[in-house]
């Protein structure tokens, strides 16, 4: 395991990014009466990188996570992804309710083709990673919201991709919860190297999170504006630092969804 | 002033949190884990005895008092309706002789091998239709239009092509019972939750291994359904073929029994018989298919505590 693990921290150093995204269009419907929903997006995650979408309803970044993560193809452009299927992250947790949380991970070990007589030892230390030690052999319906998400990230990691996508994994939860997990998972990505995409509707989560805010407008979604955020971490969502940029982003979605209104 | 104050003590508490580090913020997701989840005590069995077992025992009382009363007061002619107490010597007649066990079981093996015969069909089948558009187009509807067709009613096609035997009766066990539990299954299988289908393939899970790993696990709420209905349909449809196609090889089963009963005017036998098959299909369900179901419901969290 150990070996395996530093393998990958070198591939991460080689390879110039964790995702590029080459001029990709992304249309529904069928030949005729097709609707653009994303219109040229170029987009590069470096390795080790905290990208955070954001947009307004309607503006394509689901559709944009499914098409990095394999769900679904491009109309037009391509997608590399060099470190292998992205883990994907969804706002529901998507646990397997037949499983206990200790084997959801565990699944996720076997299907990426761990050898049984590790994958026990392995998915506990995935849970203590996200200190749920205790919950190995809990049921999904015993947990609460934040705990299914934190298994649910375990389970992410157990793909050991290099590229974790997230698609507003902590859009349903409370807010004292979401800000624990936003430590949570500032935390893991420090620890972890790993690259994150993270797509979001909430401004403040988004510049609380990420080195890299990139910011759609609607109909199609095009990339509007990026900031680089280089306020150090730990920050916190109440941060004045944080609420300033944050201002200044709402100011330009604003905007963006002003256009929508005027024609 | 007051932001000023304000902003000094988020900066004071992050100092606290850089230097506390790792332990805060273990110490704070314990706390809120701690809050969040709720202890759920086991029913005492005092209390399940009390709702669970009572009942039905206060009924079938009840119901054995008013039959009492109705042969005591000769409202029916004892022929027509025979006391209890003449029920029960029939069973200890059948008991002492040695065949009741050879009633229930000549009837509860061919059920129980047919079901089988049915699962290893059905299975495969259901899951064809459930996954395979042209497969689910072709026959889906005539699928489901099956399970509405009494299967009594392929007794006497069954005795023509098969003849007075064993083969006969598994084949109408069949013909009940594949339906529903292919169709179970297909139901099952229609309401696995999208999401989980794209976190499997997110996971690798796709083709085989997605329908072994994700599909058929999600599905097996209704597939259970599926099971317990098709018992349901193979038990009546033998005893279907049973009371119809009587014959002295084929053993004398419950059906037969019943048929027996009725050819010797002996009305007592006729309600032992059907007293029996009653039982057999309860039983079953009691021992077999609701744990099962209750089982697989409560592990999920599906199931709601009453």
């Amino acid at each position: 395991m150990a070996v395996s693990t530093l393998t990958k921290a070198e591939d991460r150093t080689a390879v110039s990014h964790a995702a590029r995204i080459q001029h990709v269009s992304k249309s529904f419907g069928r030949p005729g009466a097709q609707q653009l929903v994303l219109d040229d997006i170029s987009l590069d995650v470096a390795p080790g990188e905290f990208v955070t979408l954001l947009g307004a309803s309607g503006c394509g970044k689901s559709t944009l996570l499914n098409l990095v993560a394999g769900l679904d193809a491009p109309t037009v452009g391509s997608i590399e992804t060099p470190g292998g299927r992205p883990a994907l992250m969804f706002q529901e947790h998507a646990l397997f309710p037949w499983l206990t949380a200790g084997k959801n991970v565990e699944l996720a070990l076997r299907l990426r083709g761990v050898p049984k007589s590790e994958r026990r030892d392995e998915a506990e230390r995935l849970l203590g990673l996200v200190r749920l030690s205790g919950a190995y052999g809990k049921r999904v319906h015993e947990l609460s919201g934040g705990m299914r998400q934190r298994v649910a990230l375990a389970r992410a990691l157990a793909q050991d991709s290099q590229l974790l996508l997230m698609d507003e994994p902590f859009a349903a939860l409370d807010a004292i919860t979401r800000d624990v997990l936003h430590d949570e998972l500032t935390q893991l990505w420090h620890e972890t190297g790993l690259s994150v995409l993270f797509v979001t509707h909430n401004v403040r989560e988004a510049v609380r999170l990420a080195q890299r805010v990139v910011l759609l407008s609607s109909r199609p979604g095009r990339i509007a504006r990026e900031w680089t955020v280089d306020i150090p971490q730990p920050r916190r969502i109440e941060d004045s630092d944080v609420a300033e940029l944050s201002l200044e982003i709402t100011e330009q979605l604003r905007g963006e969804i002003r256009r929508h209104g005027q024609h | 002033m007051a932001s000023t104050k304000t902003s000094t003590e988020t900066s004071a508490s992050k100092d606290q949190d850089g230097a506390a580090g790792l332990s805060g913020l273990a110490g704070l997701e314990a706390g809120l884990d701690a809050l969040e989840t709720s202890v759920t005590a086991r029913t005492p069995r005092s209390e399940i005895f009390r709702n669970k077992i009572v009942p039905p025992v206060v009924a079938i009382a009840l119901v054995l008092v008013v039959w009492q009363a109705l042969t005591w007061a000769h409202v029916v002619d004892p022929y027509k309706l025979p006391s209890p107490s003449a029920v029960w010597a029939e069973v200890r007649t059948a008991w002492l002789q040695g065949t009741l066990f050879d009633y229930i079981w000549t009837s509860l093996w061919r059920g129980i091998s047919g079901f089988l015969l049915a699962l290893i069909i059905g299975t495969p089948l259901g899951l064809l239709v459930a996954r395979v558009r042209f497969v689910r187009a072709a026959i889906g509807p005539i699928l489901s239009g099956l399970q509405s067709l009494p299967s009594v009613a392929w007794v006497p096609p069954a005795v023509l092509w098969l003849g007075l035997n064993d083969s006969m009766m598994y084949a109408v066990i069949l013909l009940g019972a594949v339906p529903s539990i292919a169709n179970g299954l297909v139901a099952g299988v229609d309401q696995v939750p999208p999401l989980f289908l794209r976190a499997g393939r997110t996971l690798g899970a796709t083709g085989a291994r997605g329908t072994w790993h994700i599909v058929m696990p999600a599905a097996l709420p209704g597939y259970l359904a599926g099971l317990k209905q098709g018992w349901a349909f193979s038990w009546r449809s033998l005893m279907a073929a049973e009371i119809i196609a009587s014959s002295p090889e084929l053993g004398i089963g419950l059906g037969q029994l019943l048929e027996n009963g009725r050819t010797n005017s002996s009305m007592s036998m006729v309600f032992l018989a059907i007293f029996l098959i009653l039982i057999v299909g309860i039983a079953i369900d009691l021992l077999v298919f609701s744990p099962l179901e209750r089982r697989v419901l409560r592990s999920r969290g599906l199931l709601g505590r009453s």
